[in-house]
């Protein structure tokens, strides 16, 4: 189980890390929108992986960590707070640069 | 606090003199004068009153405490040693100010002038009366400051620029050493205060890293006080006016490394190393000094490599290391001040009488200046060394220090020979600026004709400074013991006798290298015009030209240098940033010796292994499809979906009901911002940048697929036990995340909402004036289906509402002792609010909309911060909760926290903050649009 979460964690940063590296604001939204999902469930699994015991009191005899959780929760809210900043920054860019390139631009090609 | 008063004086007449100048441009250089002087002159008197304290050997140390944690206090110290200095400082001074009475008579910077100069005395003060050597570094620093703005006084000169920036280069960078020599020595002594380090010689002598520190230290000393290598920017320094020359290139600045030398003399001299270091650069500097400055034409110059030669003489005393080797040092110092101060002055005079510093022009200037001739003899004679005067007698203590000197074999031959060889030049030009300028025959092509002579009161300063020198000379026995004797006891570690000046007069050899130099001196300066004619055929080397040209070529330099870096490509920048991240990682990830821990693997399961798939494909798929947006979004939603049901999955109910909610609204927001955005990214990254962006992306995943894993397979170490321990008995509910979240963690949380609120309404600010519409109509989709607002839609988001409000509510009440609480159930309303939006419409659903989101956000926090405060009522700290079981009738045993009040500022404001930004994302869609501001 940890290895498959491993990779899969490693798997949605490498998405999250490439697409942030394109040159298109909403790449790069996604590619942000990928890596907060990556880094939510490393900070998460940091309370090691855990089924069916929820961290409250008297449920079950043991409980999955709920630090990392309250943690989490909190960075999952700001996170979206986040993207819906980054988006209208990117729909302010496109306006005011006519280009939705991340550089202001439209270059034919890329840069050196 | 005397020498905190003395420090702080000159800074006050600055002031002073800067009101004046602002506020009475008319008022006369007389007025100024006075003005300035009156800062020295106190601080002078203030420090003769202190002349018994400073003689009992007891330094008198104040200390106020500014940030302790850094060991920096603002402390001050007044021993024998900083008392001479500051004498010498504040006493200079005065007479530095009243001769610019006369050097800037009639010009307009005057004023700049004196406010410049007591700024520097300022600095220089602090350096001398400091105790703590970080406090000490501040005045190191700003004594470079100052007089790079001095030295580049007449600023529209290209010399005086370059001459003062090289001065900051050389200077500045010396105290950048000295700078990283003193944090080690603070570090070796365990402290920054004088007194603690002075305690500490052996220590140091042992430390390992004293080779290190010293030379630092050394840096920086020798630097400022010019010595060969760093001896160039004092000959350049010569473009500064003349007063600002005599006062800090023969008085003060170039004292101030002496006097770090002297002044840490005890704690880290008197090694082979200090010996090896100061005594070899001073003999250096000496010679270097003297027999450039038997070749300057410029007065000024020879006064400038003079005064150089002079300082490595002082500098090689110091590092002899012996009492009375000190004794000579310092004797020599206080004699050096007094006749080259003067001599600077008389320098200045003729500069500005005749136009022109060139010792080939001016000549036989008795005729016209008889009273200039007579107040210059003194100090010229003083400089040679001719007997009677000061500086024979300080000239015959290095020589007969010169004999003791035995410790390296090659000491006790050399360095006599060399002192004696030295002499001979300081006598040949000695007697060359005397007799150069007032006597051989007449002067020729003079540029100011007929001379312009300034009031005979002009040389006042000159015949005090003078008969000084000569007093001196005269009395060098009482001079000694009252006024230097005390400074070589602040300066060496032992107690020792006075120095027996008859002693001196009786001995022979040092008496015969007199002789022996003033006679050759003689006779170099009688075979003057061979010599200066085979010097003129030496190829010329222009120190200040090879500076320039190594400046320009680091300019140059880093320019490339910073231009290869920042292109300007916000991706290449992401790369670069990524790429090092990685590489830092890496490289601390190398020292793991097994990446797989001890703790054996948990089994798969198979709706794990299915879930986590298409979680992986989704993401892949993102990244594949990226360039058509909407199957990328569509996709990105998926992952959303499935990291929900992850945390599901691995016990996190309150992760996965927030992750849920709050997918619903990215994915919305994405879905608006889409709907003006090509739908299509161009193809655009060449194959290369692909592949190295595909490298970077696959080695920054492995990295956190490996760490991971490391961190799964070793044992959890948590301090969560406390939290479950203590989540009833303490915060009174069952559901330890949510007391983590407003209890446990509540300031935390505080902090997290309040950055949601500001991050809305910068979102709301960002829309006010994004004026979108054009961009719709060249996207030319206006819209994605036909009927905007499906009647199917209306009538289901209709009916939902209540029962989604009923859920959020239980949800926000349930949320202290099971999955739920406040950020959830206020992401569940604003999703509930949004279905209404996108079914009715953004006029329809606002005009039922009775609230402002933005005062909903400022009700929440302050719901929030008030819950908080309200426990200091009770003398509990910010944020303490406080909980109550009540049976209410109907309902049963309910509890009620006070960390549910907190809960509910965390709803309104996640309510608010949500639908804010979504309102106004929304706000962009509608063409027509409601004209007012929605929010």
């Amino acid at each position: 189980m940890e290895l498959m979460f491993s990779v899969a964690l490693g798997i949605l940063t490498s998405c999250g890390v490439f697409l942030i590296l394109r040159a298109r604001t909403f790449s790069v939204v996604l590619g942000l929108t990928l890596l907060s999902h990556a880094v939510n469930l490393f900070l998460f699994s940091m309370g090691r992986l855990t089924s069916g015991a929820p961290a409250i009191v008297g449920l079950t005899p043991t409980s999955a960590d709920p630090l990392p959780q309250a943690l989490v929760l909190t960075a999952i809210v700001i996170s979206f707070a986040m993207t819906a900043f980054v988006v209208v920054l990117s729909l302010k860019a496109a306006v005011e640069l006519r280009s939705d390139h991340v550089d202001g631009e439209n270059p034919n090609e890329d840069r050196p | 606090m005397v020498p905190g008063l003395i420090i702080l004086l000159p800074v006050l007449g600055a002031l002073a003199s800067w009101l004046l100048s602002r506020n009475a441009p008319d008022a006369g250089i007389r007025i100024h004068t006075a003005l300035a002087a009156l800062a020295p002159l106190t601080g002078f008197l203030l420090l003769a009153v202190y002349w018994p304290n400073v003689t009992t050997n007891d330094p008198m140390v104040t200390t106020v405490q500014w940030i302790p944690q850094l060991g920096l206090d603002l402390s001050f110290r007044l021993d024998g040693l900083s008392w001479l200095f500051a004498t010498l400082i504040t006493g200079i001074g005065c007479l530095i100010i009243l001769y610019a009475r006369y050097y800037f008579d009639g010009k307009a910077s005057a004023p700049r002038f004196f406010i410049l100069i007591q700024l520097f005395m300022t600095a220089m003060l602090g350096i001398v009366l400091s105790e703590n050597l970080l406090f000490m570094l501040v005045f190191w620093e700003l004594t470079s400051l100052m007089s790079f703005l001095l030295i580049g006084f007449n600023w529209s000169s290209r010399g005086a620029r370059r001459g003062a920036r090289m001065s900051l280069v050389i200077t500045g960078g010396g105290g950048l050493a000295l700078l990283a020599g003193i944090l080690l020595l603070g570090n070796m002594a365990g402290s920054f205060q004088l007194s603690d380090i002075l305690a500490q010689g052996e220590t140091l002598h042992n430390h390992s890293l004293y080779p290190l520190m010293l030379s630092l230290v050394l840096l920086g000393a020798f630097t400022k006080s010019a010595q060969a290598p760093f001896h160039l920017w004092l000959p350049h320094a010569m473009a500064a006016p003349t007063p600002v020359s005599a006062y800090l290139h023969s008085a003060t600045m170039v004292k101030a490394g002496l006097f770090l030398m002297a002044r840490l003399h005890p704690a880290l001299g008197d090694t082979e190393l200090w010996f090896g270091l100061i005594t070899v650069t001073g003999m250096v500097t000496l010679m270097v000094g003297a027999f450039v400055a038997m070749f300057m034409h410029d007065i000024k110059g020879l006064l400038a490599y003079s005064t150089i030669s002079h300082l490595g003489l002082i500098t090689m005393l110091i590092g002899m290391g012996s009492e009375m080797a000190m004794a000579a040092a310092l004797f020599h110092l206080v004699c050096h001040a007094l006749f080259k101060a003067p001599l600077f002055m008389m320098a200045g005079y003729v500069d500005q009488a005749t136009g022109s510093r060139d010792m080939q022009l001016i000549n036989g200037l008795w005729r016209w200046m008889p009273a200039l001739m007579i107040v210059t003899v003194i100090p010229a004679a003083a400089m040679a060394g001719l007997p009677l005067m000061s500086g024979y007698l300080s000239k015959k203590m290095l020589f007969s220090e010169s004999l003791l000197v035995t410790a390296p074999p090659w000491a006790d031959v050399v360095i006599p020979m060399w002192v004696t060889v030295a002499g001979l030049f300081s006598v040949a030009y000695s007697v060359r600026i005397f007799h150069n300028i007032f006597l051989n025959g007449l002067p020729r092509d003079l540029p100011v004709w007929p001379l312009k002579k300034k009031p005979i009161y002009a040389l006042i300063p000159l015949a005090i400074l003078a008969s000084l020198s000569l007093a001196v000379g005269l009395m060098p026995q009482a001079i000694y013991d009252h006024l230097v004797h005390i400074a070589v006891l602040a300066a060496t570690p032992s107690h020792l006798p006075l120095y027996d000046f008859s002693a001196l007069a009786e001995a022979h050899t040092p008496a015969m290298m007199s002789l022996l130099a003033m006679l050759a001196g003689l006779a170099v300066y009688t075979a003057r015009k061979p010599l200066f004619a085979i010097h003129a055929r030496l190829p010329e080397v222009d120190a200040k030209d090879i500076f320039e040209t190594l400046m320009q070529r680091t300019i140059r330099f880093s320019q490339t240098l910073v231009y290869q870096l920042e292109n300007g490509s916000l991706q290449r920048y992401l790369a670069l940033i990524l790429m090092t991240t990685v590489a830092l990682v890496a490289w601390n990830l190398t020292g793991l010796e097994q990446w797989q821990g001890p703790v054996p693997l948990s089994a798969l399961d198979p709706l794990v292994v299915f879930g986590v798939s298409i979680l992986c494909l989704s993401a892949i798929g993102v990244v594949l499809f990226h360039r058509y947006r909407l199957p990328a979004l569509l996709l990105l939603s998926v992952t959303g979906l499935f990291v929900t049901l992850i945390f599901a999955w691995f016990s996190a109910p309150d992760l996965a009901l927030t992750q849920l909610s709050v997918e619903v609204m990215a994915v919305v927001i994405m879905m608006l911002a889409l709907s003006f955005l090509p739908q299509t990214s161009p193809r655009e990254s060449r194959l290369p940048r692909v592949l190295r962006d595909l490298f970077v992306a696959v080695v920054a995943g492995s990295g956190v697929a490996t760490f991971t894993y490391a961190v799964l397979t070793r044992p959890a170490n948590s301090i969560s036990d406390f939290f479950m321990a203590n989540s009833v008995p303490g915060g009174g509910g069952t559901n330890v995340v949510n007391v983590i979240l407003v209890d446990f963690r509540g300031f935390d949380t505080l902090g997290e909402i309040t950055v949601l609120g500001i991050a809305a309404v910068a979102v709301f600010a960002f829309t006010q004036k994004l004026n979108l519409k054009q961009r719709v109509a060249e996207s030319g989709h206006s819209h994605w289906v036909a009927e905007p607002h499906p009647v199917f839609l209306q009538m289901v988001a209709h009916m939902a509402l209540p029962i989604a409000l009923l859920v959020s509510a239980y949800i926000f009440l349930r949320g202290h002792n099971m999955p739920g609480g406040g950020f959830i159930a206020g992401l569940v309303t604003a999703v509930a609010l949004t279905l209404q939006y996108m079914a009715g419409g953004l006029v329809w659903a606002h005009e039922r909309m009775r609230t402002q989101f933005r005062s909903l956000i400022g009700a929440g926090l302050l719901i929030a911060l008030l819950t908080g405060m309200a426990s200091w009522v009770f003398g509990y700290p910010f944020l303490t909760t406080t909980f109550a079981h009540m049976d209410w009738p109907l309902i049963g045993e309910f509890e009620l926290a006070s960390a549910l009040l907190f809960d509910l500022g965390v709803y309104t404001t996640v309510v608010g903050a949500t639908l804010l930004i979504l309102a106004n994302l929304g706000k962009l869609m509608t063409i027509a649009g409601p004209g007012k501001e929605i929010g």
